[in-house]
C-alpha cells in the first residue's frame, strides 16, 4: 500500500490567501492542483512536503479566454476542458492534438496545465506545446506579476523559474494570423509518457512563403526548440524536400538516451519521422484557416 | 482533519488524517467496499468514483480534497432496488467476468450517459480508456454500455416525452 508521509494540508481561498500559506509555511510547502503529479512522488516519497496548499478552489484560474491577439488559459484549467474548448481547437490545433494523448480522459477530469508545466516532467507533452507556440507564463508572487518565457521558465528536469513563495497562475498563447500547429506523440501504450514526440507550429506571409516556424521535440533532452530545423523553412515556401531536411536535421540535433522506452537509433529516427509529420500537418492546417478567412472575408 | 462530504446522497464527517486517500476513506472509513483499490498508481481505474458528476481515480485524490464535494460510488447507482441501467446492462450483456474493474467501468458509463446519453463504440471506448479490465472483456462492457443508453431509466423517459 502506498501511502504518502504525514503532512499539514490547507486550502487556498484567493490567490493572495494561497500566496500567504505558501509564506507561512515556507519552504516546505507545497502547491497541489490536480495532484496526478505530486500525489504519486508523494506515495512513494520521492516528495515529502510538510504543507500542501490545496488550489482546486481558486475557480478564477480556471478560464480559457481568447483576446484579440492572444490566448489566455488560467493555470487550473483542467486538461478535459482544453480538450473541450473550441477556441483552443480553432487556434491552436496543436494543443488539442497534444491533449488526446495525455494519460487517459479520467486522469484529464483532474490535471492541469500548469501541474504539468510547473511538473516540468521531461517527457512533458505541454511543455513541447508551449515551446513552438513561444507561449508565456504568468507568475505571481508577493512581490507582483512576473511575466516569463518557456525559455525563462524551464529551468531544467524538475525545475521552474516559479520560486516557493509564487504561484503559476496564467499561460498566454500569442495568436498569429495565417498560422498553423500540430503535434504527434509515439507511446509504448495508450496515456503513456511519449517515446518520442515533435511539436511545430508556423505561420505563412501574405505571399505564402513561411513567416515564422518553431519545431520542438518531446524526451529526447532537448530544452527550446531547434533552430537548426527551423532555419531551413523560414522565408521559403514548405515542401516535403524542405520538411524531409527539416526533420533530418531535428533528428541529428537530438539527444535520446537508451532505454525501457527504446533504443537511441529508434528514437532519432521517431524524431525525423515525426517531426516531418507535424510540419506537413502544420502547414496544412494553415492554409486551410487561410483559405476558410479568405472566404469568411 | 475533520473531513465532511456528500457521499451518494448523505452527509457524512470524519475525523481523518490528511494524507488519507479517497479509495482508502470510502473502503476504511464508510466502509464502501464497492469502491475497488487496485494498482494504487491511477492507471488501473478500479478506484473510479464520481466527484461533483465527473469520473476521478480515487486513488490519486486526497479524502481531503473531496471535503465538501458530492461522491457517488457503485453503492449509490442503484435507486432502492431499482439497479441503474447501467447496471442492468452489465447483466444483459455479461459485461463482468471477475468483476474488479465493474464499479469504476460502470461509473465512467455513467458519467459518459449523463454527458452523452447515445455514444457510439469508439466515444464509449474512448471514455473507458483510462480502465483496465485484466479478463480483457471490453467487447462485452462496451454491448453493456450501448443496452444502458438503449433502455435509460423511466423517468428518463418520461421527461424526454414530455419535452417532445
Amino acid at each position: 500500500m502506498q501511502i504518502p508521509a504525514q503532512f499539514d494540508y490547507v486550502r487556498a481561498s484567493t490567490i493572495e490567501d494561497a500566496l500567504a500559506l505558501l509564506d507561512r509555511h515556507g519552504a516546505e510547502s507545497r502547491v497541489v492542483a490536480g495532484g496526478h503529479s505530486l500525489l504519486p512522488m508523494m506515495k512513494l516519497r520521492l516528495a515529502r512536503p510538510e504543507c500542501l496548499v490545496d488550489i482546486n478552489d481558486l475557480y478564477e484560474l480556471d478560464f480559457i479566454l481568447p483576446e484579440a491577439t492572444q490566448l489566455r488559459i488560467g493555470a487550473l484549467t483542467r486538461h478535459s476542458a482544453l480538450l473541450e474548448s473550441t477556441d483552443v481547437a480553432r487556434l491552436f490545433p496543436i494543443v488539442i492534438d497534444a491533449e488526446r494523448v495525455i494519460a487517459d480522459p479520467i486522469v484529464r477530469n483532474r490535471g492541469t496545465i500548469g501541474g504539468s508545466l510547473c511538473q516540468a516532467d521531461p517527457a512533458e507533452d505541454l511543455a513541447t506545446v508551449c515551446d513552438v507556440l513561444h507561449a508565456q507564463a504568468v507568475v505571481r508572487g508577493p512581490g507582483g506579476e512576473r511575466i516569463l518565457t518557456m525559455d525563462e521558465f524551464h529551468k531544467g528536469p524538475y525545475e521552474t523559474a516559479v520560486a516557493q513563495n509564487e504561484l503559476l497562475v496564467e499561460i498566454r498563447f500569442p495568436i498569429r494570423p495565417r498560422s498553423g500547429s500540430a503535434y504527434e506523440k509515439v507511446e509504448r501504450r495508450v496515456g503513456d509518457w511519449a517515446v518520442v514526440a515533435a511539436g511545430a507550429a508556423v505561420s505563412f506571409t501574405v505571399d505564402g512563403s513561411v513567416d515564422d516556424v518553431a519545431i520542438g521535440l518531446t524526451a529526447v533532452g532537448l530544452d527550446g526548440t531547434i533552430s537548426e530545423a527551423e532555419a531551413v523553412l523560414r522565408g521559403r515556401r514548405p515542401s516535403e524536400v524542405l520538411f524531409a531536411e527539416a526533420g533530418r536535421l531535428a533528428a541529428e540535433a537530438s539527444l535520446p538516451v537508451d532505454d525501457q522506452r527504446g533504443p537511441v537509433d529508434y528514437k532519432r529516427h521517431l524524431a525525423d519521422e515525426l517531426t516531418r509529420r507535424v510540419l506537413r500537418r502544420a502547414c496544412a492546417r494553415a492554409l486551410e484557416t487561410q483559405t476558410t478567412t479568405m472566404q469568411e472575408g | 482533519m475533520q473531513i465532511s462530504m456528500t457521499v451518494n446522497g448523505d452527509e457524512i464527517t470524519r475525523e481523518s488524517e490528511p494524507r488519507v486517500l479517497l479509495v482508502h476513506f470510502i473502503r476504511d472509513e464508510l466502509r464502501l467496499t464497492g469502491t475497488h483499490w487496485g494498482c494504487d498508481t491511477s492507471n488501473c481505474g478500479t478506484c473510479v468514483v464520481l466527484m461533483d458528476g465527473v469520473p476521478v481515480k480515487s486513488c490519486t485524490v486526497l479524502a481531503a480534497m473531496a471535503d465538501g464535494h458530492a461522491i457517488t460510488t457503485v453503492e449509490g447507482l442503484a435507486t432502492g432496488t431499482t439497479l441503474d441501467p447501467v447496471q442492468q446492462g452489465f447483466m444483459e450483456e455479461h459485461g463482468l467476468q471477475c468483476g474488479f474493474c465493474t464499479p469504476g467501468m460502470m461509473l465512467t458509463a455513467r458519467a459518459l450517459l449523463d454527458r452523452n446519453p447515445h455514444p457510439d463504440d469508439t466515444e464509449i471506448r474512448e471514455a473507458i480508456s483510462g480502465q483496465i479490465c485484466r479478463c480483457t472483456g471490453y467487447a462485452t462492457i462496451v454491448r453493456s454500455v450501448k443496452w444502458a443508453a438503449e433502455h435509460p431509466a423511466v423517468e428518463e423517459n418520461a421527461e424526454e416525452e414530455v419535452t417532445a
